[in-house]
């Protein structure tokens, strides 16, 4: 028996060892392991062998049947493996050839600028409102310390609908409309488009956006304007970016400030973007006027605010490098798709 | 506003810093420098000489041989020059030196030229004499200077040998250009500037010694004033000088005038000038003896015409000041003085005038005449009146010192209403807090001492003096306190108190969402004017009685393309279109997110309706369904699936007939979208298919909601159905799905279109549509049973419609 079994199990071996296919190696299982095949076969005929020897015959038996299975199994793994590597070999690919795009569109760098700068904003605590473009000389200018026939009506050349209503040539007046409700404190950022009098060229337009931010509260001062723009600055311009506030002047601020960063191409160097001084000036702010405070129904006994506006387009076309502003829009999508 | 550096120093004199310097700590201190000019940036080396002795080049007939004495030494120097003879002192650079330009007056180089010695024609040359162009001026400024060829100093001039040429020539001059605000009137003046430039630099400020003058006569013997407007003259000032001699101003005077920018024309007129300069003063000359009836009368103008110095015809209105003798008007106040009574070569005795006009009128009227002048644009800021008569001594002072005329005693001043100083409290606490400092009083008052504010310590008061017209209220003083302190000595801290929520609108949301979904889909962000032409309603082949033509028009546009408020937001996206069509992009998809504006009534009483609007355009690969699946899919994200109509009965008149739709939600309006009618797109220069959506933003936000909850995934199967249908050609889908979805009930999950025919096979003028209905129930397997019943309510429903299914 014994003799039996270990000629099934070399021959067996060596039928595996030369198989060269997947069936072939299937049908060896059948032949040996199968219902009919020869261990089966063995099996079978226990019942022949005497009561005593049949545990170490089945023994024997099973140690074949292991043994033949194990040879299958590694035999079968390496065929697998063998014809994986072999299609794995057929299906190479160029990757240096481009790749498939969905060409999703892309933003208005004006929105890019936009949505960054409201981004640092809203992270102080600033809530975004909006007001109206065609807005009235009161909110526009009378609230704001700018009264009939004073020369900066002039300077602002103002597009007017009528004696009452215009097209608003700044951010401000939605300062006005947001302190009249007298909810307080107040912090907000109003984004917006505004209008002025300016003829088309590369750097004007009579249609452009003004970002006005506002904070009113008890105690607000000098000094909290000055170290939230600087914590503005850093943030949307880059950690390394200094600022440096010059007195300035404008009706419903006092005191007055324009607030240059240092150049962000040159980091303060000196270049053409900055004109060889190492800062740009990137927006004007300062100490809401008490009279403005006082128009708007707030006291400017009790509370301080200080507000600030951003040309969002001078920000758009300095990140940017772009030259021209009349790129912003014309809408080519050869100058969008940059963006 | 120019400031010659010299002229500042000349009230400044212990100011002692570079260039650099005085331009960064004048910008901070508030006098923000736009930008300078040395005039002696390229000018090196250059010493005074004199011409020893004039020989012949012996190889060149054009060239002489000079020997020039600079004081030290005699240096031998080669010329083309015509107008050099032996005695001539005049400016040499020396071998090494630089010189600004050429001799022609040509654009000087950035960098100037630079000089060394050589040989002309085999003779060796040390140096270049030089002409006033390649010192980087002109005859304008120096009208002693010969036409062509080399500037020669006059016999009087006080240089010795080997002087610095540059000095010699008051050339060693730097013009700062500042940025003076509007609120700081005082500051369009030389001694304004010069008493920021000495509060900047804590030095001393010397201001010039007005005396008195005139001799025994009285003025009001020759001429008296009437102010008949008082409101717009606050102020009126004059003096009269007779035995006048005209003569060139002195060289000082010239020098400065020049630096300014204003050439020399004689003494008189240099001194309005000069004191117009120095104090921001403007005054006028005028010739007495054509002053009729020796009398002035200030009032507005009479004739629609008048003739200004200038030779031209101005147009005037009533509203325009005149200064009048009685007979005739002689001037426009304060913005130009009439041919009639302008100074001349043959004046004798002249009135001298000093006056305070109506800034705002002055303005306006400068608008009006449309002629701005030196005057009229410092009067407009609003003078203050107090500075008329100082200006107007120290002019008559300038008169006897530069011999120009014999000043007649006294002065006429009507004045009716002068202007006081202000009295502000002075409140250090307040100001600290509000810039959030901790600066000392003695601090304080050493600042405000600078600016001639003086402290009443009684009354705990600042003085404020009147050309301080800006200084009302403490903050205002608190700038001052700023700027002297230093903005950047200001400490940096962040607003404390309640925390506040930052947040964007539920508005902004629903935009940002709109946007995203654009790009996903391939269109670009554009941007379009709010304002357009009154012709875009032909292009877009609007009727004449289309709500779309009742636009808001702007009273003063730009030009007619600007000229009305948008209604309609196409526009600007098909001329986007256009752009990148002519421009030959391909496959061009854009989106705007911006605001119509639509009036409540006409003409406007009230602020209009701005309703924004996203505006979808495309041309290319693509049609009307690869719009409206971007349309559906923002819908979608909007949380209203599947809740839209589309009706096609609208006919908007600048869309395609058959190929629109306008979109509802229930019975709340949403937009439209469809296929720009071809000739509509022709009429922007569009040809090509050109598809549009415009979603009225108001609207989708009210309905649009973010709210979500989770419906749990699908775990009973479901059963599906083809539905083939045949039906009349002019029934819609949309109708079908009405259908599908009023009847479906809950076990209705979905239904897709896949097949819509027409042709052979099907009836003239009917079409076959086919659905995929899929039934689910959350609960159970359905059975044919339950999927047949809801089947059965939705095939009862189509056969009202004449639907049948297909055989």
């Amino acid at each position: 028996m014994k003799e039996r079994l270990e000629a099934i199990q070399k021959e067996a071996l060596e039928k595996i060892q030369n198989a060269k296919t997947m069936e072939t190696l299937n049908e060896i299982k059948v032949e040996y392991l199968g219902k009919k095949g020869e261990l089966t076969q063995v099996l079978k005929g226990m019942k022949d062998v005497a009561a005593e020897d049949r545990p170490k015959v089945g023994q024997m038996v099973n140690e074949t049947r292991t043994a033949i299975e194990e040879s299958l199994e590694r035999e079968m793994n390496l065929l697998a493996k063998a014809k994986q590597e072999e299609k794995l070999a057929k299906e190479v690919i160029d990757v240096t050839l481009p790749g498939t795009k969905i060409n999703t569109g892309h933003k208005h760098p004006n929105q890019i600028a936009l949505e960054d700068l409201e981004r640092v904003f809203i992270g102080m605590g600033y809530e975004i409102v909006e007001g109206p473009e065609v807005e009235y000389d009161k909110y526009n200018f009378e609230l704001l310390n700018i009264p009939a026939n004073h020369p900066a009506k002039d300077e602002q050349d103002t597009f007017y609908i009528n004696k009452e209503i215009l097209l608003r040539t700044q951010t401000s007046p939605v300062q006005a409309r947001v302190m009249e409700t007298g909810k307080m404190p107040i912090r907000m950022l109003a984004p917006g488009r505004v209008f002025r009098s300016d003829e088309v060229d590369a750097t004007h337009s009579p249609s452009f956006h003004q970002v006005e931010g506002l904070v009113v509260d008890k105690n607000i001062t000098f000094s909290d304007l000055k170290g939230t723009l600087a914590q503005f600055a850093t943030e949307f311009f880059g950690p390394e970016t200094k600022v440096k506030f010059r007195p300035h002047h404008f009706p419903f601020t006092e005191p007055s400030a324009e607030m240059d960063i240092t150049c962000f191409k040159c980091g303060g160097k000196g270049c053409r973007m900055c004109k060889g001084s190492g800062w740009i000036e990137i927006l004007g702010c300062g100490m809401v006027h008490p009279k403005v405070l006082k128009a708007c129904g707030i006291d400017p006994e009790e509370y301080s605010g200080f507000a600030f506006g951003i040309g969002l387009e001078r920000v758009t076309l300095l990140k940017y490098e772009i030259d021209d502003m009349r790129l912003l829009y014309e809408n080519d999508t050869r100058f969008l798709k940059q963006f | 506003m120019n400031t010659p550096l010299s002229w500042i120093k000349a009230y400044v004199p212990d100011l002692d810093c570079t260039v650099q310097e005085y331009v960064d700590k004048m910008t901070l201190s508030g006098s923000h420098v736009e930008s300078y000019v040395k005039f002696d940036k390229n000018l090196e080396k250059i010493v005074v000489g004199r011409i020893e002795e004039i020989k012949p080049h012996p190889d060149a007939d054009k060239l002489v041989v000079c020997q020039v004495n600079i004081g030290k030494e005699t240096i031998q120097i080669v010329t083309g020059a015509k107008n050099v003879k032996e005695g001539d002192v005049i400016p040499v650079v020396l071998d090494g030196g630089k010189v600004a330009g050429g001799h022609d007056g040509s654009k000087p180089p950035e960098e100037g030229i630079k000089i060394k010695k050589g040989k002309l024609r085999g003779i060796e040359s040390n140096g270049m004499m030089c002409g006033i162009e390649e010192l980087g001026s002109s005859r304008d400024f120096y009208p002693e200077a010969p036409e062509d060829g080399v500037y020669v100093f006059e016999k009087d001039a006080d240089v010795a040998l080997g002087d610095d040429a540059v000095k010699a020539l008051g050339l060693d001059e730097t013009v700062v250009e500042f940025e003076i605000t509007s609120n700081r009137v005082d500051c369009f003046s030389m001694i304004g500037m010069a008493r920021e430039v000495a509060a900047t630099f804590e030095k001393e400020l010397h201001l010039p010694k007005v005396t008195q003058t005139g001799n025994s006569e009285d003025v009001n013997d020759y001429i008296s004033v009437e102010v008949a407007d008082k409101e717009l003259c606050p102020r009126y000032v004059a003096r009269v000088v007779k035995n006048i001699k005209l003569a060139p101003s002195p060289k000082w005077m010239q020098r400065r005038l020049a630096a300014m920018g204003i050439r020399s024309i004689n003494n008189i007129v240099d001194i309005t000038n000069y004191v117009m300069e120095e104090y921001g003063q403007p005054m006028h000359a005028y010739d007495l003896d054509t002053i009729e009836d020796k009398k002035i009368i200030v009032k507005r103008a009479e004739n629609e015409t008048f003739v200004t110095l200038d030779g031209q015809e101005r147009k005037l209105d009533n509203t325009v000041l005149m200064i009048n003798d009685g007979k005739k008007e002689i001037g426009i106040a304060g913005i130009m003085g009439g041919e009639n009574s302008m100074v001349n070569d043959n004046m004798t005795t002249m009135l001298f005038e000093a006056a305070c006009f109506d800034g705002t009128n002055i303005r306006l009227s400068s608008k009006k005449v449309g002629l701005r002048t030196d005057a009229s644009s410092k009067f407009e800021k609003g003078l203050d009146p107090n500075t008329a008569m100082e200006a107007m001594n120290r002019a008559c002072q300038l008169i006897e010192e530069l011999g120009a005329g014999e000043v007649v005693g006294g002065a006429v001043d009507i004045y009716p209403n002068p202007v006081g100083e202000k009295r502000l409290p002075f409140e250090p606490e307040k100001m600290n807090a509000l810039l959030g400092t901790d600066v000392s009083k003695e601090e304080m008052f050493s600042y405000f001492k600078m600016l001639d504010l003086v402290y009443d310590a009684d009354a705990n008061e600042l003085i404020i003096p009147t050309f301080r017209q800006d200084l009302e209220c403490m903050a205002d003083l608190a700038e001052e306190v700023a700027r002297f302190y230093g903005y950047d000595n200001i400490p940096v801290t962040l607003p404390r108190g309640e925390a506040t929520a930052g947040k964007k609108s539920f508005k902004n949301r629903v935009e940002d969402v709109a946007r995203d979904v654009a790009e996903q889909n391939g269109f670009c962000g554009g941007m379009c004017y709010s304002f357009e032409s009154p012709k875009v309603f032909d292009k877009l082949l609007l009727p004449q009685d289309s709500e779309y033509r009742k636009a808001i028009v702007i009273s003063n546009p730009l030009g007619e393309d600007f000229s009305i408020m948008r209604t309609i937001s196409l526009n600007g996206m098909l001329t986007s279109l256009a752009t990148n069509y002519n421009r030959r992009n391909k496959n061009v998809r854009l989106y705007e997110m911006g605001n119509v504006y639509l009036p409540k009534a006409l003409p406007l009483t009230e602020l209009p309706e701005e309703r924004m609007k996203f505006t979808l355009g495309m041309y290319g690969e693509g049609d009307f369904f690869t719009l409206k699946g971007v349309v559906e899919e923002l819908f979608e994200k909007l949380g209203l699936k599947n809740q839209m109509t589309y009706n096609p009965n609208e006919k908007k008149p600048f869309l395609h007939p058959g190929r629109q739709a306008d979109i509802y939600y229930h019975d709340v309006y949403i937009g439209y979208l469809g296929q720009v009618h071809p000739e509509a797109a022709s009429n922007f220069d569009l040809e090509v298919d050109t598809y549009v959506a415009v979603i009225d933003m108001p609207n989708l936000t009210e309905h649009a909601t973010f709210n979500r909850k989770y419906e749990g995934i699908a775990k009973y199967p479901a059963v599906t159905r083809d539905l083939s249908m045949v039906m009349k050609k002019e029934i819609l889908v949309g109708d079908v799905e009405a259908i599908f979805k009023k009847k479906g009930g809950k076990l209705l999950e979905q239904f897709e279109l896949f097949d819509v025919y027409e042709g052979t096979q099907i009836q003239e003028g009917y079409k076959s549509v086919a659905y995929a209905l899929t039934f689910r129930a959350k609960d159970r397997s359905l059975t044919d049973a339950d999927v047949n019943e809801v089947l059965d309510k939705i095939l009862k429903e189509l056969t009202k419609l004449d639907i049948n299914l297909r055989a």
